[in-house]
């Protein structure tokens, strides 16, 4: 009866995007507290790079987008603060490896790739070993944050807190690094390499306005994840439009109506009492 | 009693005097009770280098149980990059700092900015990277100073509120070493003079060491059992009314040139220029370095 219900393309599209945004929540969560978008950005262009270098060398392509986003990443690491600002060190190697990614793929002889489903996602043409391959990934870097939970939240709430509590700063941004490429690369297929740092910043900025706690707003970035690739999903069916495009465009829709709802409502506490509770 | 009777005698009765005095011996003793009392931590030869720069030199120092230590020094003598080092956020570029094995660590930053975008109550702040019992952390608050602060932001907190938050959070794991650096930042009078009664409180119930970093020198001298004056290097180091004694002192913290010049004479009637006695008096003199080079009298 699985395999029936299987079968049906919306539902593993479905089961698809939910398993990505519940693993994007909680990471796209500490790339905003970190301020590491542009380190999303850098690490899914270099996935196209992965897509080119697989097919040239005809091995996975999961294989090869793991394997240069991990490079990426890895680098990223270990050449920022020697010199360069962050900034322009994530400008040069990600567009470089964007562009790199394009001409590789020009090189490749009589093979027809669409390079648009890399870029743009095709979450409506995941099979089953696709959906495997999300929540084995997915499932992974959930259970990797959890184990890690603490020491990356003290890491990354001060360097010196973390270091005094016996916890390595940089051994949490290693686990941060690799939790990313993984994302990006299982999340190649859903939504592509252009709209993945989308996933991972929008649901988190959207739950930011109504929560109190780090775990508090991982579970709800989670939840609007999952809202806006079922969401999105249903949609572009409806109104046949693309569908990766369609996700960030309603989680999109969904930021701007909890910012209006968070400013009335602050609207609404000041004049309902005058109190403050700043000291 | 034969000769050769009295000198056994003799013979034995020292070997028995050698016994004894080999047990009773401290270290010996210590052989029994466990391995030797050791300093909590242990600095040797240490020195940092931050780019070009040389930010530390040949630094010793030492920490014991139950001590308070506080370092004084201009600013940029490399009091923060000690505690630093010490914590294991700056690799030292020579020389040695060692802590007790299983040393645990308190530390309170000299400046704590908190990204806008995380969101963190008290509660959840006290309780990284460990998690205490709610109990715990309604009595941390309460000594902290503001009780039932658990489900504010910490973002909505005052300066103050903050630094008594961040004092409480380190005391929280009682630590074996209290690291604060510059922490009575943003207090008022009052609270400075809570704070200093906390930290000696503290290091008498938990049996800690401290080591501090204070501009207050006037509170420093009285509250601190040695004080360590940093410039690059040791400057001078010992019970603070040494170290106020000391000329290396008097040039770093200008005195007038009469002052100094009788420390220079030995003149040991000063001795008494004990801090006051009141916080509220600001100090007498200005923190800031004379015009003349001092260096080359210090080194």
């Amino acid at each position: 009866m699985l395999d029936n219900v299987m079968d049906d393309f919306m539902v593993r599209a479905a089961l698809a995007g939910i398993a990505v945004a519940l693993a994007a929540a909680p990471l796209g969560c500490f790339v905003v507290w970190r301020r590491m978008a542009y380190f999303g950005d850098a690490t899914a262009h270099a996935a196209i790079l992965g897509v080119a270098l697989s097919l040239l060398m005809s091995t996975s392509i999961l294989a090869g987008v793991l394997a240069v986003s991990l490079i990426m990443a890895t680098l990223v690491t270990l050449l920022s603060g020697r010199g360069y600002a962050m900034d322009t060190l994530l400008g040069v190697m990600a567009h470089s490896a964007l562009a790199f990614g394009l001409v590789a793929v020009s090189f490749l002889p009589g093979v027809r790739i669409d390079l648009m489903a890399y870029l743009f996602g095709d979450i409506l043409a995941v099979s089953k070993t696709d959906l495997a391959i999300i929540a084995t990934g997915g499932l992974l870097v959930l259970g990797l944050l959890r184990w890690r939970w603490s020491a990356l939240l003290t890491a990354t709430l001060n360097e010196d807190l973390a270091r005094a509590s016996g916890i390595n700063p940089r051994r949490e941004q290693l686990v941060l690094t690799l939790s990313l490429a993984v994302v990006v690369a299982v999340a190649l297929k859903v939504v592509g390499a252009l709209l993945i740092t989308a996933l991972l910043i929008i649901p988190a900025a959207t739950a930011r306005r109504f929560c109190h706690t780090p775990e508090l707003m991982a579970v709800t970035a989670a939840i609007v994840g999952g809202i806006s690739t079922t969401g999105g999903l249903q949609a572009a069916y409806w109104l046949d439009t693309p569908t990766g495009p369609t996700i960030v465009c309603l989680a999109t829709l969904l930021f701007a109506l909890s910012t209006a709802a968070a400013r009335i409502s602050r609207l609404v506490s000041q004049t309902g009492s005058e109190t403050s509770t700043r000291g | 009693m034969t000769r050769k009777e009295g000198r056994r005698r003799y013979r034995l009765d020292l070997i028995c005097y050698n016994i004894t005095f080999a047990i009773t011996e401290p270290s010996t003793l210590s052989f029994f009770k466990g391995p030797l009392p050791m300093p909590l931590l242990s600095i040797e030869n240490l020195c940092v280098t931050l780019g070009k720069h040389r930010i530390l030199e040949e630094i010793e120092l030492q920490v014991e149980r139950g001590e308070i230590v506080t370092l004084v020094g201009p600013n940029g003598s490399g009091k923060s990059t000690l505690l630093r080092s010490i914590i294991g956020s700056i690799a030292p570029s020579h020389g040695r700092i060692q802590r007790e094995p299983g040393l645990k660590i308190g530390y309170v930053p000299q400046r704590l900015s908190l990204d806008p975008t995380l969101p963190m109550t008290v509660e959840r702040f006290l309780n990284l990277p460990h998690r205490h019992s709610l109990d715990t952390v309604a009595h941390a608050l309460l000594q902290a100073g503001i009780p039932g602060a658990e489900v504010q932001q910490i973002a909505s907190l005052s300066g103050g509120q903050f630094q008594s938050i961040l004092l409480a959070r380190a005391l929280l794991d009682s630590p074996d070493l209290l690291l604060l650096d510059e922490a009575t930042q943003g207090l008022d009078h009052r609270g400075i003079a809570d704070f200093y009664r906390q930290i000696d409180h503290v290091r008498h119930t938990l049996g800690c060491g401290v080591l501090m970093v204070s501009h207050e020198l006037h509170v420093v001298m009285r509250a601190s059992d040695r004080v360590v004056c940093l410039h690059g290097h040791v400057c001078c180091q010992g019970t603070p009314e040494r170290v106020m004694a000391s000329p290396a002192y008097q040039d770093l913290f200008g005195l007038d040139t009469a002052d100094a010049l009788a420390f220079y004479r030995h003149d040991h009637r000063h001795s008494h220029t004990a801090p006051p006695m009141d916080d509220r008096v600001p100090p007498a003199q200005p923190l800031t370095t004379p015009a003349t080079p001092i260096t080359e009298r210090l080194h």
